[in-house]
């Protein structure tokens, strides 16, 4: 997520408090890009849950951690910049 | 056919429903003056979550895909659950590189994706062939929709002897959808979405609970699709990935879900949010689709263990196992139940139709009528065309299911994908930096559509006995590995694409070429509701200053 030739001037710099949407937090976003892409992790039969083999339940267990993921992102990239944008 | 009528009434009920309320929508959340493509094809740029979440969601998950890819899972197995992990990956990366696409559409009054590349690399060139790459891959998407229409209303017994007939009913809904979408614009699939979204939403979880319980459960229905697919000669299917398919599986995976964003209507349902928010906090809502996307996949499962034969298809001896929901549906369900889920799929199908034809239209508009053929249009002037342009584009798809074999247009879609994948490095990596050369990004653009259409074509399909586009599963034998493991198309192209572009840049940055004036700032990418825009008329001076 790095931010090649985005250095803002520093004659503008004064003006308007640069921004940016650069934070930490950002890095937990490839937890969900990564995870689904390593196949070793759930392609495989057992255990089941509640008939679903592995591979299918593992899946869509991953959509909730996208959800999670983005929302704590959210979160905490709004409170950072404090309230009169997020 | 008669034995279906509960099934047509209901289905023919809601969707006249559907269009009253997409002519009606004209009037909701009205403008002052509609003749604008701000809003006619972008509702203002005014949605809050709710539409926004209800618009995207209907746009994403088209109807297409809803009886694509439980079709998929029917007949491979495994391979066709790609579709999950494609859309986990899509929106964090939606959250980081498309809500800079939003900022900079807004600061500019951008409505393509194209338009910001003209401007960021100040080249109308490349923002042409964005905005033919974007056109082409869009229009068999839009036949697509009706290819889902037509796996419905086949189930139901309508049909026809000739080729008119058989495609009347279809002929009259899409007069009924352009006839909206030309009205209301936008606000038309955003109404609409919120009845498609709530049918579907409703059949599904009828659907993932209903069926199990009449068939023995989850449990038995994986039992009995593993034993299926262990009883067929064909080595690739099976209810887990085996060793030479998982690549394919996430290249396809990664692909598509880079593929999705750069899509033209995908843009249009991020634009015609209110602010960044909107967008950031439906990144955490829309997988709620994923999910849906995900149990109804599995439909194709329960499909095999109640037995469904797929009717046959448009060729002699052939199946079209598009129908494979549809008829789950009629033979599982109540004609009632049934009737809803199958309004369900075909209003899903307006939803992306319009916006996609409306996106397309912009495309033309913007970047090939105002860039090429009257540079002093008016708003006015650009709204007419583009909504004359979305007819046009809704008449072609027509015709495309009309005159063509429908394989063509699935042909063209995954073609589609593969191309939409060749504007990655203009738009995706261009909101990041400008780092490559616009000469760089041309001739990228080019390897890796030339690589990508090459390798499509020395696809062979053995199922279905055709020795071209049978696929997007490249065999790596063919580029001499020696190993039986396939890789998604696109992924190959679009690194193609990129090595390309970078080798070329540093060649143009060596001797010089000038590389014309970013007509972004960096402040532009962060630009939120409320920002000034920034003024018409100094756009245009600085076009003007550019292009002279």
């Amino acid at each position: 997520m790095a931010e090649p030739a985005e250095s803002a001037q520093p004659a503008q710099a004064v003006s308007a408090a640069k921004r940016s949407d650069r934070s930490p937090w950002n890095w937990l976003l490839l937890i969900p890009i990564v995870l689904p892409l390593v196949t070793s992790i759930y392609n495989r039969e057992s255990p089941r849950l509640w008939g679903f083999p592995a591979f299918y339940w593992l899946q869509l267990l991953f959509i909730l951690v996208g959800v999670i993921t983005t929302t704590v992102v959210y979160q905490m990239t709004r409170k950072r910049s404090g309230g009169t944008r997020g | 056919m008669s034995e279906h009528i509960t099934e047509i009434i209901i289905f023919t009920f809601l969707f006249l429903l559907v269009s009253v309320m997409g002519f009606i929508a004209a009037r909701w959340r009205a403008p002052r003056d509609m003749m604008h493509l701000d809003e006619w094809g972008l509702g203002g740029r005014s949605f809050g979550g709710w539409i926004t979440w209800f618009l995207i969601g209907g746009d994403l998950y088209t109807a297409y895909t809803f009886v694509a890819v439980p079709a998929l899972m029917f007949g491979a197995g495994a391979a066709g659950f790609f579709a999950v992990p494609y859309t986990v990956i899509i929106y964090p990366m939606f959250f980081l590189i498309l809500i800079r696409l939003w900022s900079v559409s807004h600061r500019h009054g951008f409505v393509t994706p194209a338009d910001f590349v003209r401007t960021r690399f100040a080249s109308p060139t490349l923002a042409l062939l964005v905005a033919i790459t974007g056109i082409m891959a869009t229009m068999p998407y839009i036949a697509l929709q009706l290819v889902g229409i037509e796996a419905v209303l086949k189930t139901m017994g309508v049909t026809g002897e000739s080729a008119l007939a058989r495609h009347a009913p279809i002929i009259i809904a899409f007069a009924i959808l352009a006839a909206y979408t030309y009205q209301s614009g936008l606000r038309a699939p955003a109404l609409i979405a919120f009845v498609k979204d709530t049918l579907i939403y409703l059949v599904i979880l009828v659907a993932v609970i209903y069926l199990p319980y009449k068939l023995g459960g989850w449990g038995h229905i994986f039992d009995a699709a593993d034993k299926k697919f262990a009883g067929t000669p064909a080595p690739g299917d099976g209810t887990l990935l085996n060793a030479n398919n998982q690549l394919q599986y996430i290249t396809l995976a990664v692909g598509s879900a880079l593929a999705l964003f750069l899509y033209p209507h995908s843009v249009t349902g991020v634009l015609a949010s209110r602010n960044r928010n909107v967008i950031k906090r439906n990144m955490s809502a829309l997988p709620a689709y994923s999910f849906l996307l995900g149990l109804l996949a599995l439909l194709g499962y329960a499909a095999i263990a109640s037995g469904v034969k797929p009717l046959p298809g448009a060729k002699a001896g052939s199946v079209d196992s598009n129908t494979v929901v549809p008829l789950l549906f009629d033979l599982q369900f109540p004609s009632w139940f049934a009737g809803v889920a199958f309004a369900a799929i075909g209003i899903g199908a307006l939803v992306p139709a319009a916006i996609m034809s409306i996106a397309a239209a912009n495309l033309f508009t913007r970047n090939i009528y105002k860039e090429y053929i009257r540079k002093d249009a008016t708003d006015a002037q650009q709204a007419s065309v583009s909504k004359i342009a979305s007819l046009v584009v809704k008449l072609g798809a027509v015709l495309f299911i009309i005159f063509l074999d429908p394989q063509f247009s699935i042909d063209l879609q995954l073609i589609g994908g593969v191309i939409i994948l060749q504007t990655a490095p203009s738009v995706a990596l261009g909101l990041y930096t400008r780092w490559l050369h616009r000469g760089g990004l041309i001739a990228g653009w080019v390897a890796g559509m030339s690589l990508g259409l090459w390798m499509l074509y020395n696809i062979p399909n053995a199922a279905t006995k055709r020795a071209h586009f049978g696929g997007s599963a490249f065999p790596l034998q063919k580029f001499g590995f020696d190993t039986p493991k396939t890789i998604y198309v696109g992924f190959v192209a679009v690194l193609v694409n990129l090595l390309v572009a970078v080798i070329v840049t540093f060649i143009l940055r060596a001797t010089k070429t000038s590389d014309g004036v970013d007509g972004t700032t960096p402040d532009d990418y962060f630009a939120d509701e409320g920002d000034p825009r920034l003024d018409k008329s100094r756009t245009s001076t600085d076009e003007m200053a550019s292009s002279t």
